[in-house]
């Protein structure tokens, strides 16, 4: 990583936070099951169960839970790649059918397509929805600069690290311009300190351009610092056991929360609601 | 696919000119290896008492060559096997990724005609060239069509098993934007099939070869198959040695051919560590 500490985009004159009032709905789950046929002698499972939550316009809202309770689950009902077997899920105030444009998802894999220059895989779902070459270039050439991957345009992902791949992945999502953003433990496959440099991109962006986002992690620390408030599932069937409302300044500066005394409060609720308080349960 | 040694492998090139300086090395001591096989082949036999009727010295095999080219048109059947070895390998090739999209995209397809296919390529392929002849007589057709058989299935298998084998979450991402089935296959599925379908392709332009050089030997009366068949007749062995070489180079000419075509197409890949295969 090349260290400059340059601020994406313009001078920060509007950082000043946001009124607290009603704002828009983005996503919302009501009372959501989702159940997965068993495959040959496999029983069926209940990914989750009873799901309602809303993500409110310009929220960034993290979901922590013990493996295999329905993150990624969520993540995919949200997106439209599957359907709830029991209520309903809606983005913008309209139900989720199918994939649409309103949302757009980044993954713990970069999926960057090999045979792609990194510009032409930030501007993969441009193409397919349609843009003409002129406005992709343009919108491609805006998300690299801001995500410093413009001497890296025409590079091949093989030819960058993990981290700026994953900046890659995220230049691809956010030139989707989608009104949720959906991510699934986006960072969770990079080493400490790339991490905690994207994780402050990321949330300079995020603030920045005012985006709604989904954030999945397992790590109790990132949520903290990343999110307005983080929903706690339980175990498979995974349902949400519990809303924290993270009431710390600077969304925009995961470190300058991460400092304050009041976050390891969070995080220390939040491991006694996951059970990692009771040491002697863990497994090995 | 690990970060650390995708990354590392950039800056190959940068390592520069003592990287350079080994390779050309390498090269010497191929030639040098060249050199050491004709000499053994050159004199060994003489030494060991072996008449050249069994094993012709390398001297021998070269002379028989110069002949040849005159008095038997060597030429003429070295164009004859490359034009079939190149015809079969393409329409077998084609064959193959025909079935292999096919297939790999539909699973019922599969179901339906894997049973067939299997039992086709059980089947010994070479077997079937006396047949061919009966059916098209003695021409370029039924060495064409031996080599379609073989070459197919290797290249199918692989299309196939590409196609299948592609990332999920890759075609959710492309599904997420809303693509339809055919952008899908073109701006996923088949990317992703080229390097698995280019391993089919090396090792197809190889039975490509040995395709037509069976059906030359079963019925014909041009081609280096012919050839060799006509060498043994005369009891020439020189002759079958001259034969044998060609098609040796025939089968490389295909194989590099192949290899050059996947440089161009999979630039993107990394540079792979040996050089030359
Ligand atoms: N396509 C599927 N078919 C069958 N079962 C599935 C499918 N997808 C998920 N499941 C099951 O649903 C449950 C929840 O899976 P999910 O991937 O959402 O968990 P997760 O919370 O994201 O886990 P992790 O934290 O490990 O990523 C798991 O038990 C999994 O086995
Ligand atoms: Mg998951």
């Amino acid at each position: 990583m090349n260290g400059n500490a340059q601020v994406i985009g313009e001078t920060p004159a509007t950082a000043c936070p946001q009124p607290e009032r009603r704002r828009e709905t983005r996503l919302e789950f009501r009372g959501v099951v989702k159940r997965f046929a068993g495959t040959g002698r496999q029983e069926p499972v209940t990914a989750v169960t009873n799901v309602s939550l809303k993500v409110g316009e310009g929220e960034v809202v993290s979901i922590i839970g013990p493996s295999g309770c329905g993150k990624s689950t969520l993540l995919n009902l949200s997106s439209g790649l599957d359907k709830p077997n029991e209520g309903e899920v809606l983005v913008d105030g309209s139900l989720v059918s199918g994939p649409n444009e309103h949302v757009a998802f980044m993954l713990q894999k970069d999926l960057l397509l090999p045979w792609r220059t990194i510009q032409q895989n930030v501007e993969f779902g441009l193409e397919i929805r349609g843009l003409s070459a002129k406005e992709r270039r343009e919108r491609s050439t805006d998300w690299l600069g801001r995500c410093h991957l413009t001497n890296f345009a025409h590079a091949y992902p093989r030819q960058l690290s993990g981290g700026m791949r994953q900046r890659a992945a995220l230049a691809r999502t956010l030139a989707m311009d989608p009104d949720v953003i959906l991510l699934d433990e986006p960072f969770s496959a990079l080493d400490a300190q790339t991490k905690m440099i994207l994780q402050r991109d990321l949330a300079m962006t995020l603030v920045e351009t005012k985006r709604t986002a989904l954030f999945i992690t397992h790590d109790l620390n990132e949520a903290v610092s990343m999110s307005d408030r983080v929903l706690v599932m339980s175990a498979r069937p995974g349902t949400i056991i519990e809303e924290i409302v993270i009431d710390l300044p600077d969304r925009d500066k995961p470190f300058a929360r991460r400092a304050d005394p009041k976050a390891n409060r969070y995080v220390a609720r939040m491991m006694e609601l996951l059970g990692l308080d009771r040491l002697d349960l863990l497994p090995v | 696919m690990t970060n650390a040694t995708q990354a590392s492998a950039i800056d190959r090139t940068a390592a520069g000119s003592g990287l350079f300086a080994w390779m050309r090395w390498d090269y010497v001591l191929t030639v040098l290896v060249a050199v050491v096989v004709l000499a053994i082949w050159e004199y060994l036999p003489g030494l060991a008492g072996i008449p050249s009727f069994i094993l012709p010295p390398a001297s021998m095999v070269w002379k028989e060559f110069l002949r040849a080219l005159v008095t038997e048109r060597l030429v003429g059947h070295v164009i004859h096997t490359g034009l079939a070895v190149l015809t079969g390998f393409a329409l077998g090739s084609l064959l193959g990724m025909v079935m292999g999209y096919t297939l790999g995209l539909s699973r019922r397809a599969e179901f339906i005609l894997s049973p067939y296919i299997l039992g086709l390529q059980i089947a010994p392929k070479v077997a079937f060239a006396p047949l061919f002849v009966m059916w098209l007589g003695y021409t370029i057709y039924p060495q064409i069509l031996v080599a379609v058989l073989i070459v197919f299935f290797p290249v199918m298998v692989n299309v196939l098993v590409a196609v299948q084998t592609v990332d999920a979450d890759l075609i959710n991402l492309a599904r997420s934007c809303s693509a339809t089935r055919s952008e899908i296959f073109w701006k996923i599925q088949f990317p992703a099939s080229m390097p698995p379908l280019f391993s089919g392709l090396r090792v197809a332009s190889t039975l490509a070869v040995i395709g037509v050089t069976v059906g030359e030997l079963v019925g014909g009366n041009t081609g280096l198959g012919y050839v060799l068949v006509y060498g043994e007749g005369q009891a020439n062995t020189p002759l079958v040695f001259v034969a044998i070489v060609l098609l040796t180079l025939v089968g490389m000419v295909a194989y590099f051919a192949v290899i050059a075509a996947e440089r161009r197409v999979l630039h993107y890949m990394p540079k792979p560590a040996a050089q030359g295969f």
